[in-house]
């Protein structure tokens, strides 16, 4: 038999373990925030508190960068734009394989579930050649419209969700008269808020956070590019000048942080819809 | 398989509509992605003088291109250490948070944070972190009586940035072993308390079996993350001429088509990609039959 340890202690060490965790998950985060705040003749002592604070980074951040701003607006409208594309056309797709009947439903979806794991790479020099025939380099489209033709994560993340809703629900509405649209509109896109709320942040987060794509359409227009692109430039521009260094991280990730404490119930039931139903 | 709702009449027209943007997005974005890619390798092609067929000439270079080796073994090392690294440190990580106790949500966000922050801002919080001379790594080793590590140096440089990369991605790990754990039911952990079995028992007979799936789904994302590698490797490898330290497959597919225009070149090694990351999905998925338990 199992001795039985005192439970307190059981939970002492869960805490300090979860304690450890924290500083090394967020620790980096409170740096970089303290960092920020200090004077950049500050920058070296090792205080995690900054003592004298300072927004002067911030401002000389704005003053020598004047792109910021537009940058991040760039950032947050490409992402809104793809969320909004992704959204409608992942849903519209994954209603069409859920809940309709038609020839050719089994032989498409496999097809769309088998380009879930080309890498996306291997479109890159294609689109590039595309987009760049359609006079398209150096503009903010080939950041957005692709957006607007589906996505195996999506469709599948959304059909998997529609495929729970009860079928009697779209029969008896049927029975009604509705039409497969109204059926769509009324019944399915309404019961799956969380699947959709899940992908929209997906979407969101990831069109927030990519590089590759803004480095090879639009490597140099500082006032078209994203936020990333902007940042990637910081470590050319103000190597081991640390506060404002971490100043323009701190802006970059704020948006998002805010975003996530609004939304990390989605968020969190999102990954794990996705995860485990198979 | 559900049968569905039968379209009626002008319906069929409906339906098309609703799939119109994906069969685009799968005619033109992917399959003929592919078929064009396969194309373009079989080219040289700069995109401004005329494309000139060579065969497979550009794969035969691949073998003797001395940069694209340095990326697949960078690739293969990067992916050796990434991909057992984030299953194994989630997993532990999940299984301390999959407890009932006071202000567990808060550490659960806590963990989660990096896993919502773009890789450029990691990067740079951790060069920071990583800077040689006055750094918070090296004050701390130091403070403990060790020497300086130049952590971006080349003897380390390719474990500092697997490491900055397993921090950013260990709370989507942990997320998605969370959902697996909660997933078991708990009179089995009573039943086998009833019959006396300790908590590694219970581990190794109970969670580890049920959480298979999760881990069969964690391992594949991560081996894709893996085999992807681009963003750190661009923020905290970059140096002189567009060029890395520490270039990856992905890295030198950017590096050949958008920095040296060499379209046929960056198709072929794209290509090889997709046949690497196939083959190993092939691998994965023979193994899950064999180890995945699905209830």
């Amino acid at each position: 038999m199992k001795k039985n340890q005192p439970k307190w202690l059981g939970t002492l060490l869960t805490y300090a373990l979860m304690l450890l965790g924290a500083a090394i998950f967020a620790g980096p985060f409170l740096w970089m925030l303290s960092t920020s705040l200090k004077f950049p003749a500050d920058q070296y002592t090792r205080t995690f508190i900054a003592d004298p604070a300072t927004l002067e980074n911030y401002a000389n951040l704005l003053r020598r960068l004047p792109e910021l701003p537009i940058q991040m607006w760039n950032s947050f409208y490409l992402a809104a734009l793809t969320t909004i594309g992704q959204v409608i056309t992942c849903s519209m797709a994954a209603f069409a394989f859920a809940a309709v009947n038609f020839k050719g439903r089994n032989f498409l979806f496999t097809l769309l579930l088998i380009t879930f794991v080309i890498p996306p790479q291997v479109t890159l020099i294609p689109n590039f050649i595309i987009f760049n025939w359609l006079g398209w380099v150096g503009t903010q489209l080939p950041l957005w419209v692709p957006a607007f033709w589906g996505g195996a994560f999506g469709t599948f993340l959304i059909r998997q969700y529609f495929l729970t809703i009860p079928r009697e629900l779209a029969e008896a509405a049927r029975m009604d008269g509705a039409s497969l649209i109204r059926i769509f509109w009324d019944i399915y896109l309404p019961l799956a808020k969380p699947a959709l709320a899940a992908l929209a942040l997906f979407t969101f987060l990831g069109s927030w956070n990519d590089l590759l794509h803004p480095l090879i359409y639009m490597p140099s227009d500082m006032q078209k590019t994203t936020i990333t692109v902007g940042l990637s430039l910081f470590q050319t521009q103000y190597g081991g000048q640390w506060t404002i260094m971490m100043a323009g991280t701190v802006v970059s990730v704020l948006p998002i942080i805010i975003l996530f404490f609004f939304t990390q119930k989605q968020f969190i039931q999102g990954i794990a819809l996705s995860g485990v139903k198979r | 398989m559900q049968d569905g709702l039968k379209p009626l009449g002008r319906e069929k027209i409906a339906l098309w509509i609703l799939l119109a943007p994906s069969m685009i997005g799968l005619l033109f974005g992917t399959i003929g992605s592919i078929i064009a890619t396969t194309g373009i390798s079989m080219f040289q092609w700069d995109l401004i003088s005329p494309a000139h067929w060579v065969g497979l000439q550009n794969f035969v270079d691949l073998v003797t291109d001395a940069g694209f080796g340095e990326a697949l073994v960078n690739t293969l090392v990067f992916s050796a250490m990434y991909v057992p690294g984030v299953i194994v440190i989630s997993l532990l990580v999940a299984l301390l948070l999959n407890t009932k106790v006071r202000g567990i949500g808060i550490f659960r966000t806590l963990f989660f944070l990096p896993s919502i922050t773009s890789a450029v801002a990691v990067s740079l919080i951790f060069s920071w972190l990583y800077a040689r001379n006055n750094g918070l790594l090296n004050y701390m080793i130091g403070s403990m009586g060790g020497a300086p590590v130049n952590w971006l140096g080349s003897d380390m440089i390719m474990y500092s940035v697997v490491i900055a990369n397993i921090w950013g991605a260990v709370g989507e790990g942990m997320v998605i072993f969370l959902a697996g754990l909660q997933a078991i039911p708990k009179d089995y952990y009573e039943a086998a308390t009833v019959d006396g079995a300790g908590g590694l028992a219970k581990f190794f007979n109970i969670t580890l079996p049920l959480i298979t799936p999760a881990i069969f789904f964690q391992t594949i994302l991560s081996t894709i993350n893996a085999f992807q590698a681009f963003e750190y490797i661009y923020m905290l490898t970059r140096r002189g001429g567009g060029d890395s330290t520490i270039p990856t497959i992905v890295f030198s597919v950017y590096r050949e088509g958008f920095k040296w225009f060499n379209m046929g070149g960056a198709s072929a090694q794209a290509m090889v990609l997709a046949v690497i990351i196939t083959v190993l999905m092939l691998v994965y998925f023979q193994l899950e039959k064999k180890y995945v338990v699905y209830e």
